[in-house]
């Protein structure tokens, strides 16, 4: 039953964009004389663009023709065709996220976009993408160790803490190759408003745009930039640099013990490999790479497997998740896109029907506010091997407290930890009409969004991307 | 002869062999068992072996990288990573293995009780076979029903049915008790979001799969569908397999059925098994087959 989809990562960054295809490839997994569990067995790059710089309009706004331009070009270049993508990812990352027009950029792109392409942004996101795409995730897996992912890209650098292929959290510095911009007679072109500030705080000596600049320059803000990357792995004394660079709104805890750290990412790419010119890329980027090999020196580190292109080839091959393959869907219109998660708490969940579907109400009474209740997914824990009584109850609760949802015309939507989606609605089936759609094996949190494609698979899975906007598990 | 009369007998024996006396026993008052290793607390109960995930218990000492270990143990529910005292087993894995071994031989053993197969609504029957001992020696009998069984049968699941739902106790009564009452209302609810109707549910005692053929012939159902106790092993002894078959009859090839094994409470549950199995049956009788015919 190999089954393959074409699954397309669009990354505009703060200084890059880029675009892979990929080709997932679907097997399943369990004996033939079992239930069956179909698995990506295998995720391959078709097509790598080339690394086009970000067009802006000025330091705030993007150039979204440009950008379209871009895409299209590579579309064509890639020889295949818009029609056959199946999946993939479009994200906006980094600094140019909190550009004014980010939202329009995306909507420029979505007629590339195929049926099935998710379209967003977020550090938290971003962080687990990359990490993905440099294989951080494996690597900690395959070694039973714990890893850390510094992508640093443009603007910013995304963390991400793996302990034996678990992701324990994600994390946003403002340290970038892109943060000082230099013209090319070498003098400073642009600084960016992170500099300015370590400069007010007396952290750094102030550096103008006009001025003129040699390696020596940066030798003050790149010893704090790395000095924050140091901290944020735990590994130098204090926190008051990480703290100063964190992005704001964000948080981070370095782990305990020390782990492998991985580096993906422009900045990553000249580490070991600096361009000949420390002003190739008009930035301090190569600067910035050849410092955090320098400050990491002598620390367990492994290069990502990719290093640049690692944000676009997550994107591309590793958004997409599936769901179980015991499933339960009917009249549903795939795909289904950007649906809130609306999850119970474990108590909630185990009360009678009445109790259920009080709890259910009152959670879609929060998410409407008053006004019209718009579509969402309904996230339960399940129980590990309940009983068919137990069942039947779940889902007379489940129908009664969505009730609201369908008479609002919207498909009602279940998304269960627990592998039981497919008795749960073959169980509710009966008791509502419309469409309905069970799906197992998605692990989703309040906050968090789900995108669901179409069937994959002889029509036994479902394509899932996850959208974690808010992703801060301390443990 | 008692347990002192023997030990003088003995000791005699070996005085007139040896030429002398044995070493003294050692007196209750000077014996000093070793160290426990797990916490004993006095005036508790010993723990229930049995309870014991095996999959989160590493007994090796002093391990380089226990953690990576367990991570491996998990996957697996293989007795790994059980340490050894001296060139043996410890006594938890030796404990455990012997519980394990006994559950899976009771299984075999024993009978599915009667009130179990009322009280869920099953009408009972039986193969050839008069025991337990004719049952595990003669397959063959536990193929085929009598005049009388045979009536019960066809009354049971009706002429023609198009599905005929059969509980069989096969090799692990356990099997059933755990899992066939949830996983048969997981398919009777399943094939009735389809619009099939169910029949009511067949129990035979002394069964083996090959019964599903006689039931067809008995019956001709166009699906036979039997949840039957799998072979116990050292892993669980509540194991059960659905054997579906379209359209069976004496003689019909094994390579026509459609099995799904694996149902207990660490592989497929048993609830989310009976809707898979009641989606099976809607596909082979919209595709006339089962098996490898199926695919």
């Amino acid at each position: 039953m190999a089954e393959q989809l074409l699954s397309v990562g669009i990354d505009i960054g703060t200084s890059t964009t880029q675009f892979v295809l990929s080709r997932l490839t679907l097997e399943n997994r369990a004996n033939p004389f079992s239930v069956p569990r179909v698995a990506i067995a295998q995720r391959e790059v078709l097509y790598r663009s080339g690394i086009h710089f970000t067009p802006l309009l000025s330091e705030t706004v993007i150039d979204a023709a440009g950008v379209r331009a871009i895409v299209a070009e590579e579309y064509r270049a890639s020889g295949f065709d818009k029609g056959d993508i199946a999946t993939g990812a479009v994200i906006i990352t980094g600094e140019t996220a909190r550009k004014e027009n980010a939202q329009e950029v995306l909507r420029a792109l979505s007629e590339f976009a195929g049926d099935f392409v998710v379209a967003t942004a977020g550090p938290d996101l971003e962080s687990v993408l990359a990490a993905r795409g440099a294989g951080a995730d494996v690597y900690a897996k395959e070694h039973h160790t714990d890893v850390l992912n510094f992508d640093i890209g443009g603007g910013t650098s995304n963390l991400a803490l793996y302990s034996h292929g678990e992701l324990l959290r994600t994390g946003c510095l403002d340290v970038g190759g892109r943060l000082v911009k230099l013209d090319e007679a070498g003098t400073v072109a642009y600084v960016s408003p992170v500099v300015r500030k370590l400069a007010e705080q007396g952290r750094i000596p102030a550096l103008r745009p006009g001025e003129r600049a040699s390696p020596e320059t940066f030798t003050p803000l790149l010893s704090v930039l790395t000095g924050a990357l140091k901290q944020a792995a735990g590994l130098g004394p204090g926190r008051e640099l990480l703290e100063a660079l964190l992005t704001q709104g964000t948080r981070w805890e370095p782990p305990r013990k020390p782990p492998v750290c991985s580096f993906s990412g422009g900045v990553a790419a000249c580490m070991d490999q600096p361009p000949a010119s420390w002003r190739a890329f008009g930035d301090i980027g190569p600067l910035l790479g050849q410092a955090v090999a320098g400050a990491f020196q002598g620390v367990p580190r492994r290069q990502g497997t990719e290093t640049i292109r690692a944000t676009v080839v997550g994107a591309g091959s590793h958004a997409t998740e599936l769901s179980g393959s015991t499933i339960f869907y009917r009249d549903i219109a795939f795909p289904l896109k950007n649906l809130p998660m609306c999850k119970l708490t474990p108590a909630e969940e185990g009360g009678s029907p009445a109790e259920l579907s009080e709890a259910i109400q009152g959670r879609l009474r929060l998410f409407s506010g008053g006004g019209a209740l718009e579509p969402l997914a309904l996230g339960l824990r399940g129980e590990a091997s309940p009983g068919y009584a137990r069942i039947q109850a779940l889902a007379q609760g489940i129908v009664q407290g969505l009730e609201p949802l369908r008479q609002a015309g919207h498909p009602l939507v279940v998304a269960v930890e627990a592998d039981l989606a497919k008795v749960l609605g073959q169980a509710m089936a009966p008791l509502v009409s419309g469409p309905l759609l069970c799906l197992d094996g998605v692990g989703v949190e309040n906050g968090d969004y789900i995108d669901i494609g179409a069937p994959a698979a002889g029509g036994t899975v479902l394509p899932v991307v996850v959208k974690t906007l808010v992703f801060h598990s301390f443990s | 002869m008692n347990e002192q009369e023997l030990r003088a007998l003995v000791e005699r024996m070996i005085v007139e062999l040896a030429g002398q006396a044995p070493t003294p026993q050692v007196k209750g008052a000077d014996y000093r068992p070793m160290e426990p290793e797990g916490n004993t607390e006095s005036g508790g109960c010993l723990e229930d072996i049995s309870q014991v995930d095996l999959r989160q218990q590493y007994l090796v000492k002093d391990p380089r990288n226990g953690p990576a270990f367990l991570d491996l143990k998990r996957r697996t529910p293989a007795r790994l990573g059980v340490g050894r005292a001296g060139a043996r087993y410890k006594t938890a894995t030796m404990l455990r293995m012997r519980c394990d071994h006994a559950a899976a031989q009771d299984s075999v053993f024993s009978h599915v009780p009667e009130e179990f197969v009322q009280k869920n609504g099953w009408t009972p029957s039986q193969t050839l076979c008069g025991d337990k001992d004719e049952y595990l020696t003669r397959p063959d009998k536990g193929r085929r029903f009598d005049e009388a069984n045979g009536a019960v049968v066809r009354q049971t699941l009706g002429q023609s049915p198009k599905v005929a739902l059969v509980v069989g106790d096969g090799l692990s009564s356990a099997a059933i008790e755990a899992n066939a009452p949830d996983c048969m209302q997981a398919i009777q609810n399943g094939l009735k979001s389809y619009g099939i109707q169910p029949s009511p549910v067949l129990f035979v005692q002394y069964c083996r799969v090959g019964a599903s053929d006689h039931i067809g012939d008995l019956t001709g159902a166009e699906v036979v569908c039997m949840l039957v106790g799998e072979r116990p092993g050292l892993v669980t002894a509540e194991s059960m397999s659905a054997y579906l078959t379209y359209k069976p009859h004496i003689g019909i090839p094994e390579s026509k059925r459609t099995v799904v094994s694996n149902i207990h409470r660490q592989g497929t549950t048993a609830v989310e098994a009976g809707a898979h199995i009641a989606e099976l049956i809607k596909t082979m009788l919209e595709k006339r087959a089962s098996g490898i015919d199926l695919h």
